[in-house]
């Protein structure tokens, strides 16, 4: 349990929830314009190893999962942030990050959420989908044209 | 001077995702290089959720053909990450016996394209050929050369019968000194390590910056494995040790895997050892998945494969993310390729091992201006292999 320990000494109260699904897997949600000085300490003072990134619609809102390595414990950190689906707009970590430049890529072009300060956040995999057609959002008709 | 753009790809059959690269070259030098995906894109993360929790295992073995039992492994891990459960030892050694025969069939099929791509074509038959055995072990023990359907939420789905233990034993006892001499002959080649070494170095920092894995993690010196780092499956009841080099060139990329085959040869050895001992259950039943999130990681060939997923307590998943390694390997091209010649780029390329069909059939330079072809695929691996054949001439090597 030393990773939370650390982590909540340097945010405190910036650190809204703390799951341990086990000792191996860590889950810390956090507000969304904290998530670039946590994420600068895992990654640069912890020197944790940037995995990728999940999000997930859950239709009241929605959840991005930034998953870290600590490689010799194999535990993995991830950061949890919740954006509100009217305003699907959030900080990129590419200033800190560079591999994490096409996943956030992808997560614009299939989920609709925009990313701050990326260097270049065009599409990435589906060239040829309609505009305003995002297929992992949950309320997305199951064929584009529907 | 004249800028050309250089397109690789985008045809990639054996990938999970058929690639294109766009070398942009000043003259012979690579200046800048640009990465277009998604030519087939087949939306699997959201077909996966139209799957029953079983049906997943099946549909996500076909990501890859190549290293097809990775990504089920991963999965499988998420799941029982998720519900907790806990298999039974049979099934974690034949887990890893799997996972270990796909890991040696792998790295040959690379140390031959490798071979092939610098003009030394027997060492593409020899690797090809000593391949075969491990695809018939597979066949044996599975059923299948490829798409084993070996694993499951809760264990395996099929036994590795004590009878077939010894056969498989033979064939790898062969296979060993066939791989020792094919491991010698490459790396004592004074003109492959005059071709390879320096090339397409990435240092430490840049497998930190681009969150890469696997086999080139290991050759710039990152000493990440997840079968060590994150013990799964019979890893952490084997001896073994994880390979590594400090060069961070081609050349440390075809030491680490081709020094890995060893040792998946030795882990095998062991898990049959012991599976000889073993009695019992190669499953536990299971019968639902509780509401909750799980995640999954697996050392694949080509490095840590990562699944994430999270379920409502229906008998689907809500969500399932998967990565693979080639998806943060491909990207440090970036940092290996700039400032490199074409003819060194196949190779360069080559070396994250994502795949060569497609390099070898759609590679074309385009003049810019005139849009005139300069070379196609042939060409570039010509160019490639006659690098190498004026190499064997300096070093004073009568030519073949």
């Amino acid at each position: 349990m030393d990773i939370i320990e650390i982590i909540k000494n340097e945010f405190g109260s910036k650190i809204k929830s703390v799951l341990p699904h086990n000792e191996k897997r860590i889950y810390i949600e956090i507000d969304k314009n904290d998530l670039i000085d946590v994420a600068r300490f895992v990654f640069q003072d912890m020197d944790a190893r940037f995995i990728t990134v999940s999000a997930v619609d859950n239709l009241e809102n929605m959840e991005i999962l930034y998953h870290f390595s600590c490689d010799p414990d194999g535990i993995v950190i991830s950061l949890r942030v919740f954006i509100d689906r009217n305003k699907l707009l959030v900080e990129s970590i590419t200033s800190i990050v560079k591999g994490a430049a096409n996943i956030e890529r992808e997560i614009y072009e299939l989920l609709g959420i925009k990313f701050l300060n990326h260097p270049g956040l065009k599409r990435f995999l589906t060239d040829e989908f309609p505009e305003g057609f995002y297929p992992l959002r949950k309320d997305s008709p199951r064929k584009a044209e529907q | 001077m004249k800028k050309v753009i250089v397109p690789i790809g985008p045809y990639h059959p054996l990938f999970e995702e058929p690639e294109y690269f766009a070398l942009y070259c000043d003259g012979e030098r690579v200046v800048d290089i640009e990465w277009i995906a998604g030519y087939n894109h087949r939306g699997i993360e959201k077909l996966s959720e139209s799957k029953h929790w079983d049906q997943v295992t099946f549909l996500i073995e076909r990501i890859c053909g190549i290293c097809s039992t990775s990504h089920p492994v991963a999965y499988c891990n998420a799941v029982e990450d998720l519900a907790r459960i806990e298999i039974p030892e049979r099934a974690k050694y034949i887990r890893s016996i799997v996972g270990e025969l796909e890991r040696l069939h792998s790295h040959l099929l690379w140390v031959g394209l490798a071979g092939h791509f610098l003009g030394y074509n027997t060492v593409f038959m020899w690797a090809w050929k000593y391949r075969e055995p491990i695809l018939d072990i597979m066949e044996m023990v599975t059923g299948n050369r490829n798409h084993y359907a070996m694993m499951k939420i809760g264990g395996v789905r099929r036994n590795i019968e004590n009878e077939d233990i010894d056969i498989i034993k033979k064939i790898l006892d062969e296979l060993k000194g066939k791989i020792e001499m094919l491991t010698a002959a490459v790396l004592d080649d004074p003109v492959l390590a005059a071709r390879l070494k320096g090339v397409g170095v990435l240092t430490k920092q840049n497998i930190k910056d681009y969150g890469a894995v696997g086999p080139i993690a290991r050759a710039s010196g990152v000493d990440i494995d997840i079968r060590r780092d994150s013990p799964h499956a019979a890893y952490n009841l084997v001896e073994w040790k994880v390979i590594t080099c400090q060069d961070g060139d081609v050349f440390s990329k075809a030491v680490v895997r081709l020094l890995e085959c060893f040792e998946s040869i030795k882990i095998i050895e062991q898990c049959l050892g012991k599976l000889k001992k073993i009695k019992g259950e190669i499953e536990v039943e299971v019968r639902e998945i509780p509401p909750g999130e799980g995640i999954g990681r697996y050392e694949a060939p080509r490095g840590e494969c990562f699944h994430y997923v999270r379920s409502d307590g229906t008998s689907r998943p809500v969500r399932h993310k998967i990565r693979a390694p080639s998806y943060v390997n491909i990207p440090t091209f970036k940092a290996s390729c700039i400032g490199e010649t074409i003819a060194d780029v196949t190779i360069i390329l080559a070396g994250v091992d994502p795949c060569y069909c497609c390099t070898e059939r759609a590679i074309t330079v385009y003049d810019v201006d005139t849009r005139k072809k300069l070379f196609d695929g042939k060409d570039l691996i010509k160019l490639s292999q006659e690098k190498t054949r004026k190499i064997r001439k300096q070093l004073g090597f009568k030519e073949k």
